[in-house]
């Protein structure tokens, strides 16, 4: 396992940079041709010919309209949807004869939706101006002539303007760097926003502007740019600068991209070459793709089938009338003659039965359009935005530290939340810190630090609550907090050696050299704060920052470093004081991916020659001399317990060299590396190999990628239920693997696959001249090893083996070619962890993409940098991590988080009670409009499908807004199956949502069924009793508006009592809205009765006059509730009982009141929880195996072997899942 | 694992700054809010069934009682009130002005009638809720003296025909002009029993619907004479059998209130009947009947509601005592797990 730490190119260059001059190569002809036409005159923005070529200014706009574009394109917008637009041809056509209704009635409900759709587009569109407000607004010093800087706002910047950008800014635009405050005009750039590569970039101008370094050199400074027109690859640049009559090649060093930052350099003078739209940064920026979730995919279709149905409902109709109005006139003589069709319009005319058909169909498309829930899609965005509230206002999801809530920035997706079926996270930011702790270290064969691990933690509080010590888990939350370490990258405490007692240990002196190599062999500048005189660290990497940070804490301090020096204050174990001391620095033997190691040459105080080496334990131990090899047992035993709780480890080893050795060495060093020749880099190489040698071994180092908090719990969680965790990274395989350990998505007993193109005979193929030859054979490589594997993957399925793929970004590349990535994903899927290494933000993208359309499931991306955009937008859900890095992934994500840990609660509990509310809202809604369209239908069969309604106008249109609506918002915000607690408590519950259970075709058409046995029922029970006698004493019968009102009174019943018999969960919200409606609707029929006739129309009077006095109206309400809610009623009631979903044993198990008893719960828990193979449960399952078969009695067997699992029995646990299947 | 605290910990946010963005902490914002959790334990299914059929066969019951009690005496006349030589044509009889359509029956009621007797005629196979005939009215103009010309809705009976002077016809409409003009005589014994046709529309109606100063005007003075022909010095206030008439029927078959004999008809009693059969339902097919009813609280008789209620009833009985046996055959003790098994679907791992 060796430390990972980022290729060091630029860094090497630290003491003796050269810059190899860019020759003109042949690509620069180009220029002044097509695609590379831009001239750029520079310091000269205003002059006529720079203005003649009119390139746009630095004005940013995100946003989705303008003031001009709202109101046309938010429109637009909205009657893109199928169903608003059908609403829209309705309302226009309302107007005409063919209406069964008064057109206000139908126009107002549809303003009323379109409005606060578009109200709503208008507060999001609102939300990104300011932000370009905000970031067009940043100032930045501009040359205003003479030599003078001055500050001036992004947006106003011109092609051909100097600026002057200091430390740690932002460039305005992208620009060509003219000097720097360094005399060799270089600078650092950090690129985080665009790649999310953390590492600085090295930057340097031309020879012929590094001298431009004062504001008043540019005063007269000219010259004009040629160079490739804007496009959107970030890592090329053509271009050429003309400088006194001479052309100067340009190339992506000279390069500063918007949204880079400047770091480690005080100031750099750079001319503006792209602005605004044109730079690199916009012309990559896609728009963010729209997501819609997959319910709200399958909504469409059931509307789709909706509308199917309304045609066909609308079709059978006009046929029957037309048949119906053709037969009036037979012979010339009128049979209806009360309808007088002999002088009639068109849309009755017996004599044109069909034209009147075809208008009678536009007329029961209007009329049958209550089956279309027009309130559905608005109603859906209600909910969705306090949803969202809901999300934000969680405090459980607040991150204290840097005081961020969690964001739903779309708040589309909250119902997907409940069926993500993979995650794919990135590594770095995400599941760590970013930041490496100093944690354990072994000398000389003794184990210090008492700090635990993350493992560690997560393990010990699992056996805590195993135990049934439910209540520590808050304490435990707590001690998270506790185990931070106020030194950054330190976390590391043992009184053996810290305060300077190391000095009392056995071992001291091999103690001294083990720091002593800490804070001398690295490549860290220190920089010394001059007022309190602390010492930081600039490193290139965060475990070699560690480092120096571990030597400093325990008595090296590491306080200069100059090209050939490097001093320290010491801690003399002698005189027991700080000591001054400077080692000269005479090589820096550099570490690379192949070596795993690097190396310095130091001379000490007294003349004595050191080689400090640190390295993987790969390639480390073989270098150790016979006499150094003291600890090597102890040291390896170490070792390998770090790596299994997921540490990074080093080891230290050191040796003296003689004066004749080191000259000899010195010597062929240096020609070596002056040689010209294609194998230069084998002999340095070869050279480097003889010197590090022999060497003495001292200890090893551990260093803790820092776990964000909770993250083992989260994950384990996560598996639980069910949910699968990719690990995507840009970091090496090493350093993966080690996430993976201490995640325990990996551990010991896994198998792992390890796809790999780093090995030897992929190296010599690199190599080979033929290119495309070489790539062939890489590739078949690469499928071979997936081929195995696979074969692998069939055979571990008799024996439930987990295993674990681990592939890096070059095999990567050929899995996801199109003829193998579905081998690729056949192999992914049927591993319990996958982890792509080394991958590039494409193949991120990729990877997420290749899972999302292959499989069909619902994935989510989780990641915190640039390089995670790609993955962000194409995943169904992209969840961005607002940490300290960059904001752009938050700024594509879809909800923003400020901790990993926190995907749990958004997860199992807010996506599952999203997507409950979502799905069941749903259903209802088509369950109400069905039920109360097609009273409309069946009265259409009793009124010669003329098109009357049965209902006053009114009552219609305001059937979905004030009498069915409220309680359906109040499901859709408010509902719970089962409290958070429970959620979390029972994470298989979350399969609910990845097998979308409650959103299956099943159960839609259960609804929809539900909802015609409803209108069925309250249609005819309702004409049964009350046709053609009286329905009262007073001998009245029953008229059209006396039936109609009736219908719709138990049609408000039945719904709303329908909402409150399949909730099972009544706040006094509920209680007012689903009472209150059904109140409601009493109170406006007495209201609408109470106005004036010419308003009332049929509605006058009618209840207070008609329903009220007479007994049979109340009786036949109850009737007809009771009588539609029994068949639901008898179906959930048989279900309840023998086939409980999953969320209503949870309901049994709380009503039981056995949620407090831990014991209970566990049995419960016990049964539900499959066989999860990942996650810490698992390991504890595993270690718990792995020490029961040890007990067995297999003392021969090696402890160590790695693989010593892969063979062994599987126990009842994993083959749970088959053996205890029963029948439903 | 032993666990050792660590002595460095975190700094406690301090100022109020820090957590600007820390969300405000209420039961209703973290959804803790109390709430009523009921779920349909077999208990409470079985009671809910037995108090719905404790309820419903009871009430079913007594309305049944109550229709049953309700007398209905049916008498169609369509076919009956035809002279025999125009069977085969009789639409052409009843188009024929000169043709005398009184018509005497004999109708014989075998149980007691207490007054109030209600008489209705009852049509079929009429459309009064056709969309074309429930829109052709105008209540505007039924409402307000003065709005005679609001006849928009109205055609084609909106204006006399133009060689009548293209005035607007008051009420218009084709409902005003197909009303209903049969009417009927009773005697029973050789003694009238009187049909009071008063107060048999309703009151709001009377009162708001139809003006007391709005008086017929060209009604059915040309052209295709439909039904009914109104007296013109009385208002529409007061013309009882118009205003029932343009309470259009829900449905194609239905009756209308023509009028109470307030009178009881004892059993047995012979009626005679004299029937002006005038309305023209040959041309559709539809029958006509008149009938004698009397109500009780639940209306005419009809003994849907009450077999309705006993049927749920029933059923819900049956339906509680099946869920007590399943319940006391396979008790699900508290605290169960056995029915609790999540592993039931194997494919979800993978």
């Amino acid at each position: 396992m060796a430390g990972g730490r980022r290729r060091r190119h630029h860094f090497g260059r630290i003491h003796a940079f050269t810059c190899g001059k860019a020759s003109l190569k042949e690509e620069h002809s180009l220029i002044g041709g097509p695609g590379f036409s831009r001239k750029v005159y520079c310091n000269d923005p205003e002059s006529a010919t720079a203005s003649l070529l009119n390139y746009g200014d630095n004005y940013v706009r995100t946003t989705k309209y303008t003031l001009a574009t709202f109101i046309p394109k938010s429109l637009f917008e909205q009657f893109r949807r199928v169903a608003n637009f059908y609403f829209l041809v309705c309302a226009i056509l309302s107007f005409f004869p063919v209406s069964p209704y008064s057109g206000v009635s139908n126009v107002v409900p549809l303003l009323v939706v379109v409005a606060a759709t578009m109200v709503k587009e208008f507060i999001e569109d609102f939300r990104r101006k300011k932000q370009d407000i905000e970031m067009n607004n940043r100032k930045v010093k501009v040359h205003r002539g003479g030599g003078d800087f001055a500050y001036s706002k992004w947006r106003d910047l011109k092609v051909g303007d100097v600026v002057r950008v200091e430390k740690d800014e932002f460039f305005p635009a992208d620009l060509i760097l003219l000097a720097s405050n360094y005399d060799d005009a270089i600078c650092y750039v950090e690129t985080m926003n665009l790649d999310g590569e953390t590492n600085l970039k090295l930057k340097q101008a031309l020879e012929g502007t590094s001298k431009l370094q004062e504001d008043s050199y540019f005063e007269n400074f000219r010259s004009v740019i040629s160079c490739e027109d804007p496009n959107a690859n970030l890592y090329t640049f053509v271009g050429s600068m003309e400088l006194e009559d001479q052309q100067y090649p340009l190339s992506p060093q000279q390069l500063l991209l918007r949204d880079s930052k400047l770091r480690n350099t005080d100031f750099v003078y750079g001319v503006v070459i792209f602005t605004g739209h044109d730079t690199k940064v916009m012309q990559n920026a896609t728009d963010p793709p729209s997501k819609r979730s997959k319910i709200e995919k399958r909504m469409d279709k059931i509307i789709y089938c909706l509308f199917f149905l309304l045609i066909v409902i609308s079709f059978i109709g006009s046929i029957l009338f037309g048949i119906t109005t053709n037969d009036d006139i037979e012979n010339g003589r009128m049979k209806r003659w009360y309808l007088r069709p002999d002088d009639t319009e068109i849309y009755y005319d017996p004599n044109e039965p069909v034209a009147a058909a075809i208008l009678h169909f536009l007329t029961a498309l209007m009329l049958y359009s209550y089956l279309i829930p027009i309130s559905l899609y608005v109603s859906i965005e209600i909910v969705k935005v306090l949803q969202s509230i809901f999300i934000n206002q969680d405090e459980k999801m607040y991150y204290e530290e840097t005081d961020k809530p969690a964001r739903a920035r779309t708040s589309n997706l909250n119902e997907e939340l409940g069926q993500v079926d993979t995650i794919l996270s990135d590594k770095t930011g995400t599941l760590t810190c970013n930041s490496m702790e100093f944690i354990k270290c072994s000398i000389a064969g003794v184990a210090y630090g008492r700090v635990a691990t993350e493992v560690e933690r997560a393990l010990s509080r699992r056996h805590e609550s195993d135990s049934g010590q439910e209540l520590k888990e808050n304490k435990n939350i707590a001690k998270v907090g506790e185990s931070k370490s106020s030194i950054k990258g330190f976390n590391f405490k043992d009184e053996r050696i810290m305060n300077g007692n190391w000095m009392k240990e056995p071992n001291a002196n091999v103690i001294q050299n083990f720091l002593r190599l800490l804070a001398v062999c690295h490549t860290a500048i220190p920089e010394v704060d001059e007022g309190t005189g602390k010492v930081s660290y600039e490193a290139e990497s965060p475990d070699e920052a560690a480092f120096v940070i571990a030597a400093r804490e325990l008595g090296f301090e590491f306080y200069e470093r100059t090209h050939t020096n490097i001093s320290l204050r010491e801690l003399d174990p002698i005189t027991g004081l700080k000591t001054q001391r400077s080692y000269k620095l005479l090589n820096i033997l550099e570490f690379s991916s192949a070596r795993k190691r690097m190396s310095v040459i130091v001379r000490d105080e007294e003349g004595k020659l050191l080689l400090l080496s640190k390295g993987a334990d790969s390639v480390m131990f073989e270098r150790i001399a016979k006499n150094g090899r003291e600890f090597e047992e102890m040291t390896k035993q170490h070792i390998s317990e770090y790596a299994d709780s997921g540490l990074r480890t080093l080891i230290l080893a050191y040796r003296e060299l003689s004066e004749e050795e080191y000259h000899r060495f010195n010597k062929e060093f240096t020609e070596a590396k002056n040689l010209v020749s294609a194998d230069q880099e084998q002999i340095v190489e070869n050279i480097i190999q003889n010197i590090e040698k022999d060497l003495i071994l001292l200890g090893a180092t551990a260093v803790e990628d820092k776990l964000q908090d909770g993250v083992p719990e989260c994950i384990d969680k996560l598996a639980q239920a069910g949910i699968k965790l990719w690990v995507l990274t840009g970091d090496k395989m090493e350093t993966a693997i080690n996430i993976g350990y201490a995640c325990s998505l990996l551990r010991q007993g896994m198998k792992q696959i390890i796809i790999s193109s780093d090995t030897p005979e992929n190296k010599s193929l690199e190599k080979m001249e033929d290119k495309s030859a070489a790539e062939a054979a890489m590739k078949s490589s690469v499928i071979r090893q997936l081929r195995e594997a696979k074969a692998l993957l069939s055979s571990s399925h008799e024996n439930y083996e987990a295993l674990a793929l681990i592939i890096d970004g070059k095999s990567l590349t050929y899995a996801l070619e199109d003829d193998v990535k579905d081998l690729f994903l056949e192999l992914a899927i049927g591993c319990a962890s996958v982890i792509c290494c080394r991958s590039s933000p494409k193949q991120k993208a990729l990877v997420t993409r290749l899972v999302k359309t292959r499989t069909g499931s619902t994935t989510l991306a989780i990641g915190d940098g640039a390089n995670d955009v790609g993955m962000l937008q194409e995943a169904d859900i992209g969840i961005g991590i607002s940490g300290v890095e960059g904001m752009q992934a938050v700024m594509s994500s879809d909800i923003a988080i400020a901790q990993f840990r926190f995907l749990e609660r958004l997860l199992l509990v807010h996506g599952h009670w999203c997507y409950r509310r979502i799905s069941s809202m749903i259903c209802y809604f088509f369950y109400k409009n069905l039920a109360f369209g097609f009273t409309l239908f069946f009265f259409e069969m009793y009124a010669s499908f003329s098109g009357q309604a049965a209902y006053n106008d009114w009552f219609m249109s305001l059937y979905n807004v004030f009498f069915t609506s409220l309680p359906v918002i109040a499901l859709g915000v408010f509902d719970q199956d089962v409290s958070s607690k429970l959620c979390l408590k029972f994470p298989l519950l979350y399969q609910e949502g990845i097998q979308n259970i409650l959103f299956s075709w099943r159960r839609i058409i259960g609804w929809a069924l539900n909802g015609v046995v409803t209108s069925a029922i309250i249609f005819f029970f309702c004409i049964r009793a009350m046709e053609h006698q009286a329905f009262r004493k007073s001998g009245e019968v029953v008229g059209l508006e006396v039936l109609g009102a009736t219908m719709y009174t138990c049609a408000v019943w039945v719904v709303n009592c329908q909402m409150a018999l399949s909730i099972s969960y009544f706040t006094y919200v509920q209680h007012l809205f689903i009472w209150g409606s059904i109140t409601f609707w009493y109170i406006f029929l007495l209201a609408y009765g109470a106005i004036d006739p010419s308003f009332s129309t049929t509605a006058y009077k009618v209840f207070i006059e008609a329903l009220a006095p007479s007994p049979s109206f109340w009786i036949i309400t109850l009737l007809i509730l009771i009588a539609s809610l029994l068949p639901y009623f008898v179906y959930s009631s048989i279900q309840m009982r023998f086939f409980p979903m999953y969320h209503q044993m949870i309901q049994w198990i709380r009503m039981d009141g056995q949620t407090s008893d831990p014991e209970y719960c566990n049995v419960v828990r016990q049964r539900s929880i499959r066989s999860t193979t990942v996650g810490f449960t698992a390991r504890l399952e595993a270690s718990k195996r792995f020490n029961a078969s040890k007990r067995v009695g297999s003392s021969t067997r090696s402890e160590t072997a790695s693989n010593h699992f892969e063979t062994s029995r599987r126990l009842e646990a994993s083959k749970r899942p088959e053996g205890t299947t029963e029948d439903r | 694992m032993s666990e050792e605290p660590s002595s460095t910990s975190v700094s406690v946010a301090d100022g109020q700054s820090k957590s600007a963005k820390k969300p405000k902490y209420s039961r209703f914002s973290q959804q803790e809010l109390d709430a009523w959790q009921p779920i349909l334990t077999p208990s409470w299914a079985i009671s809910i069934f037995t108090v719905i059929g404790l309820i419903f066969i009871p009430v079913g019951l007594t309305s049944l009682f109550a229709s049953d009690s309700v007398m209905e005496v049916p008498f169609r006349y369509d076919d009956e009130c035809l002279p025999p030589n125009s069977k085969n044509d009789p639409v052409a009889y009843i188009k024929d002005d000169t043709q005398n359509k009184t018509c005497n029956k004999k109708l014989t009621v075998k149980t007691k009638m207490t007054a109030p007797v209600y008489v209705y005629y009852q049509l079929d196979n009429f459309y009064q809720n056709h969309r074309r005939y429930v829109k052709s009215r105008d209540d505007r103009q039924l409402r307000r003296k003065g709005s005679d010309n609001d006849v928009s809705t109205c055609s084609p009976e909106d204006y006399t025909p133009k060689e009548l002077g293209h005035n607007p016809i008051v009420p218009c409409g084709l409902i005003a002009w197909s009303m209903f003009n049969d009417t009927y005589k009773l005697s029973s014994k050789n003694k009238e029993l009187a049909i009071n046709k008063k107060n048999i529309a309703w009151k709001s109606d009377r009162d708001a619907k139809f003006g007391s100063d709005v008086y017929p005007k060209n009604f059915q003075v040309g052209g295709l004479i439909g039904g009914a022909r109104l007296n013109e010095s009385i208002p529409l206030s007061e013309q009882e059998d118009l205003i029932v008439w343009m309470r259009t029927a829900a449905l194609p078959t239905f009756k209308k209130l023509y009028g109470k004999i307030e009178t009881d008809i004892e059993d047995n009693e012979e009626i005679m009947l004299v029937i002006e059969n005038n309305y023209n339902t040959y041309e559709f097919g539809a029958r006509k009947s008149l009938v004698l009813s009397t109500t009780t609280w639940v209306g005419g008789r009809n003994h849907f509601l009450g077999m309705a209620y006993m049927l749920v009833g029933g059923i819900s009985l049956v339906l509680a005592v099946g869920f007590l046996l399943m319940y006391v055959m396979h008790p699900r003790p508290l605290g169960d797990p056995s029915y609790l098994s999540w592993n039931k679907n194997p494919g979800i791992l993978r």
